[in-house]
């Protein structure tokens, strides 16, 4: 692996650290649950690094936190994050990343909704698919409640596909060569 | 950088990490396949018995938990009304154990003690590809960077207060976003012209 | 010495530097330009970082292109913004890297890091990490990392750019007393009126080449 590779690896890693600063999105009008925009950070590090570099930020980021950082939104970190109900959706980050970062590199020239539609598959349906199963587990729930809990997230997710969206396209318009 | 670490002489402190992190997993799986309420009650006593003796207090205890209040009142809920109070309540505690023994292990355990624990069982992976040392160098490399990135962040939204736009994603996320990118180029050459070959 | 010879420099189909050959064999040259000028881009082919287009450039007779690892271990290279060269969270973790990537031992490692933290006054931030240094403290430690790997030749682009008074002063003092070949490219003047040589770069060629007296006027010139 060269050193840009290690580079990009350790700042999506770090970029993903510093969104979770951005205070929650709240949309407590329409009854719904907050939204961080932390998670931003899996669509960008697959979209922008590309799956390998991307993916491995987000392995190294989940690893962090594992080691105790509190660098998810609110502060949190250390293992009991994994093991709690959101823990699936977190453990996917890494083969989220990965695979936005194939979607879209099979389609460089996407337009806005094919780019949205990589972001999404990858950020949303492949996140709920590893997410809603580890919380059906551990809150032996079964798949559909769990499903059924997880429609609340849906609109604030969708919303930040398309943010995520917006984003890399800004940032190709910067970075031409990206 | 600040870790949740809590110091201490216990011998939880004192227990190295990797057989830490190995009781915790073996300690989970029971949890996991023990279907017993009453069990579940014994463990999670045990486990908040370990408070103490680690040092900490049960106010330390009761943070690890509050975070997540309103998933183990839905959970509880929900169980209640499908299944009992029975299930219900074994459900919550149980989550309840597991949280509460993790987050004992991430308190007793500095992360920098964490990271060295992982990155040596890495070379476990060597004949996979994978280079222990480069691995060292993107987590010194990461945790050189986020504050960095943080501080970035802290500045982007201050200049985008004047304009009202602190709490726009986009306003805030692309800058920071182009910064990270620029900031690559300039970090790879650096390590290359510091005699760094990978 | 560092030989430039013929040295064209292109990014894709942008050439940024045309056409240069100089021999640099003085102790103090100065490299100055507009923005844009090619300043960075010169200063990166004499470690290697950038390789030229068409020509080569020499360190003491070595090629950038077929020794890379030699020319690096020989010049020495600071960059404009520290944080980004400072590339470790600990400033005694971020001494050793250098080191470490040449093979020094572990004593070695040891005293040098300890002779040139003592050098600076910052022998009490052995331990200190990175992001909490002031930026003057932060470009100290830049220069530090590179200076314990020996090098020959020192490069520096725009080192006092991002900093205040009061530390451009520092920076200036460090790089006056280095025993090093400098190089060093810069738009603070008062930092070069004692060079041997000031070299002034615009559009990517050299316009003057001469005494700081007679450089720096024409500099000053073509900028107003
Ligand atoms: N990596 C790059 N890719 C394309 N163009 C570049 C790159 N780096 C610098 N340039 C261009 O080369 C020219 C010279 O830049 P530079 O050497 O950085 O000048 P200076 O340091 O004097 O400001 C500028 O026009 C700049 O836009
Ligand atoms: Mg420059």
């Amino acid at each position: 692996m060269d050193t840009k590779s290690i580079v990009y690896i350790a700042l999506f890693a770090a970029l993903t650290a510093a969104l979770g600063l951005m205070p929650p999105i709240s949309f407590a009008g329409l009854g719904l649950p907050p939204i961080t925009a932390q998670s931003l950070g899996v669509m960008l590090a697959g979209a922008v690094a590309g799956p390998r570099r991307g993916g491995l930020a987000m392995l190294l980021f989940i690893v962090l936190v594992a080691a105790g950082l509190p660098l998810l939104a609110g502060g949190r970190g250390g293992i009991g994050v994994f093991l709690g109900a959101s823990g699936g959706f977190l453990l996917a980050w890494p083969l989220c990343a990965a695979l936005i970062g194939v979607l879209v590199q099979a389609r460089p020239d996407a337009s806005f909704v094919t780019l949205a539609l990589a972001i999404g598959l990858g950020g949303l349906v492949l996140m709920y698919a590893c997410g809603i199963p580890w919380m059906a587990f551990v809150g032996k729930l079964g798949l559909s409640k769990s499903l059924a809990i997880m429609v609340a997230y849906v609109p604030g997710d969708l919303v930040k596909v398309v943010l995520a969206t917006l984003i890399v396209r800004g940032l190709r318009r910067a970075y031409p060569t990206l | 950088m600040l870790d949740l670490y809590f110091p201490g002489t216990s011998f939880l402190h004192r227990m190295s990490p990797g057989p830490k992190m190995l009781t915790l997993m073996v300690a989970a799986t029971l949890l996991f396949i023990n279907e017993s309420l009453v069990l579940t009650v014994g463990a999670l006593v045990i486990v908040l018995a370990l408070y103490p003796v680690a040092g900490l207090t049960m106010q330390q205890a009761w943070k690890q938990i509050r975070p997540l209040l309103w998933i183990f009142g839905l959970f509880f809920a929900l169980q209640w009304w499908f299944s009992g109070l029975t299930l219900a309540a074994y459900v919550v505690l149980r989550l309840a154990a597991l949280i509460l023994l993790a987050s004992l292990v991430t308190l007793t355990t500095r992360s920098s003690d964490m990271i060295e624990t992982m990155t040596r069982a890495l070379g476990f992976l060597r004949p996979l590809g994978v280079n222990p040392a480069k691995v060292g160098l993107a987590i010194s490399l990461a945790l050189r960077f986020i504050p960095v990135l943080a501080q970035i962040t802290q500045e982007v939204r201050e200049a985008q207060k004047a304009r009202g736009l602190e709490r726009s994603v986009i306003a805030v996320a692309m800058p920071v976003a182009i910064r990270t990118l620029k900031m690559a180029d300039d970090i790879s050459d650096a390590i290359e012209s510091r005699g760094y070959r990978s | 010495m560092i030989e430039i010879d013929n040295v064209t420099l292109a990014y894709g189909d942008r050439t940024v530097l045309r056409d240069i050959s100089l021999s640099l064999s003085e102790k103090r040259i100065a490299i100055i330009g507009a923005n844009g000028s090619g300043k960075s881009s010169f200063a990166r082919l004499l470690n290697g970082l950038a390789l030229p287009s068409a020509g080569a450039v020499r360190v003491d007779g070595q090629d950038t292109r077929t020794h890379g690892k030699d020319v690096r271990r020989k010049v020495g290279f600071v960059f404009q913004n520290p944080d980004n060269q400072i590339v470790f969270p600990v400033v005694e973790e971020d001494l050793a890297f250098g080191m470490k990537n040449l093979g020094f031992s572990k004593e070695d490692i040891a005293r040098n890091t300890t002779d040139i933290l003592e050098r600076y006054n910052m022998s009490d931030l052995r331990e200190h990490p990175a992001h909490l240094l002031s930026g003057g403290q932060k470009q100290l430690l830049a220069i530090s990392g590179v200076l314990v790997m020996q090098p020959d030749y020192v490069v520096l682009d725009e080192p006092t750019t991002l900093l205040d008074l009061r530390n451009k002063r520092r920076i200036t003092r460090a790089i006056e007393a280095l025993e090093q070949t400098v190089i060093l490219a810069s738009h603070d003047l008062d930092l070069l009126r004692d060079f041997d040589r000031v070299i002034v770069f615009d559009e990517g060629r050299v316009i003057a080449d001469d005494r700081p007296e007679i450089a720096i006027p024409i500099y000053v010139d073509r900028m107003s």
